[in-house]
């Protein structure tokens, strides 16, 4: 399959080489200021080089001497939308979807943005383009959950409930582990690389927010026979609590009952929530360090437990060729 | 009316006892001071819960208003009863709330949960490593009527809004 990667950050980079290693070509990689569109020049007989792009990036800044548009204006069959997430308008990750549904090309987003605040914008490009679109990397990084739901069907999924977020994950299971308080795990967390310097997207629940209006989506569009009556979630119709006041001293009190306390998002009945919550030691939920972990709730097949990584270049490149696997 | 009085229903009681010489016993005497009949006591010694307090079920035979006397009886004494009846607490929950639990008046909050739904706090835990001037957490368990478990997390939410606490809730649905 052709492919043109929007965005050269860590997914971006990491989608070029993993896509090139199993098959795939790169037409073309475009990052917010610069463009690479192949044409034979690039030291291959057709398509990108992921390590010539690398080492421009790292270099001189720039991905390559095309501009952005040139990328969107590619001749590929599949864009990859792997810029940063933005919310509100979910700009500019949604018009470059919308590019590609209107010349009736596929689009795979890794950006969370437009799939969770403008689902039933999309939907609608959807039916009107004979592209289509996938989003697995948005849920959960390298787990199958979109692609479960899909497999099972939307409509028979009552519930997902899950630890979506790595980052408040290893900050919940070394405080509990170690019997130590919030600000300090948090700055160990920095230190190592697992937290940001500006931690709040993670530990105030914004992130794992955004993965579960995604699966609000999914599940009551999916469930709608007509779309017209499903109902749309944004980040604003989310009910989040972060993780900055979960206590050391109620983190033990929990360990004392055999439970702990992890940041669980839920979707189900119409509504979507994050809040830190108890959950046994024992339970599949219980996840320690970075892991992921989802239940998914079906009317006939009991529930369904997937964890693993949940961010990372690798892992998140992964989803994104599994949807390319998937497209038709 | 004097018939629905006297009549004799079975009741089961759970209770988590302090593992020392004499408890037992002493949370059997309510039974038979208060004039009901053992069925069976299932008292099994090597079980204990996390904070190392030994579960035992109590089977007996009691008019109602014998067996209200015995429960509270035993709460008086300071037994803790996790479940008692049939039908009434078929649910347990638990939460904690952290902050100036005790500032705030810890024993105005159980009161005000027990007042505002239909259940019942069975156990409670506090810790306060750095004193109670500074945050603090409790544990609560909560027996609750069965269907009442949505109803009474609403009760304790509006409770910590007004006293400034934070409440972490049970994962309730589904499993734990």
């Amino acid at each position: 399959m052709r492919l043109a990667i929007v965005g050269a950050g860590v997914v971006g980079r990491a989608v070029a080489e993993l896509a090139v290693d199993r098959g795939h070509e790169v037409v073309a990689v475009a990052d917010s200021s610069s463009a690479v569109v192949a044409d034979g020049t690039d030291g291959r007989d057709a398509g990108v080089d992921p390590d010539a792009v690398v080492a421009r990036k790292a270099k001189r800044g720039i991905v390559g001497n095309d501009e952005p548009a040139d990328a969107l204006a590619a001749d590929y069959d599949a864009l990859v939308e792997a810029t940063p997430t933005t919310l509100g308008d979910a700009e500019p990750g949604f018009s470059h979807v919308r590019t590609a549904l209107e010349r009736d090309r596929h689009a795979v987003l890794a950006n969370k943005g437009p799939v969770a605040e403008r689902f039933g914008d999309l939907r609608s490009l959807v039916d009107d383009s004979d592209g289509e679109i996938r989003f697995e990397a948005t849920v959960g990084g390298a787990m199958p959950v979109l692609s479960t739901i899909a497999d099972h069907g939307p409509a028979h999924v009552t519930a997902v409930r899950g630890v979506l977020n790595g980052t408040a994950n290893f900050i919940l299971s070394r405080m509990a582990a170690e019997g130590l308080d919030y600000e300090h795990v948090l700055a160990e967390a920095q230190d190592l690389g697992v937290a940001e310097a500006d931690p709040s997207f993670d530990v105030d629940g914004t992130d794992a927010a955004l993965k579960c209006v995604i699966l609000a989506n999914v599940l009551s569009f999916g469930a709608a026979d007509d779309p017209a009556d499903a109902r749309e979630f944004t980040l604003d119709d989310a009910d989040i609590e972060g993780i900055r006041n979960v206590a050391g001293s109620a983190l033990d009190l929990a360990s004392e009952d055999g439970l702990t306390v992890r940041l669980i998002g839920e979707v189900g009945d119409d509504s979507a929530r994050v809040a830190p919550r108890l959950v046994k030691r024992d339970s599949p939920l219980s996840v320690s360090g970075t892991t992921n972990a989802v239940r998914i709730e079906t009317a006939s097949a009991g529930t369904l437990t997937v964890s693993g990584r949940g961010a990372g270049g690798p892992e998140t490149a992964s989803a994104v060729l599994m949807d390319l696997n998937r497209l038709p | 009316m004097k018939d629905d009085e006297n009549a004799v229903n079975a009741y089961m009681i759970r209770l988590e006892l302090i593992d020392e010489p004499g408890e037992l016993l002493r949370s059997l005497r309510p039974i038979s001071e208060n004039g009901a009949n053992l069925l069976s006591i299932f008292h099994e010694r090597g079980s204990v819960t996390p904070r190392g307090h030994i579960p035992v079920e109590v089977d007996l035979e009691a008019t109602e208003s014998q067996y209200e006397a015995i429960v509270a009886d035993l709460q008086n004494g300071g037994i803790n009863v996790i479940q008692a009846g049939e039908e009434r607490y078929s649910e347990s929950l638990v939460c904690v709330l952290s902050g100036h639990i005790v500032d705030t008046d810890l024993s105005d909050t159980l009161s005000q949960i027990q007042d505002g739904s239909n259940a019942t706090v069975t156990d409670l835990s506090l810790s306060a490593p750095q004193g109670t001037r500074n945050t603090s957490s409790a544990r609560l368990r909560l027996a609750v009527e069965e269907g009442g478990v949505s109803e009474t997390l609403e009760t304790i939410r509006g409770i910590a809004d007004a006293k400034d606490l934070h409440l972490i809730e049970p994962l309730t649905r589904g499993e734990l």
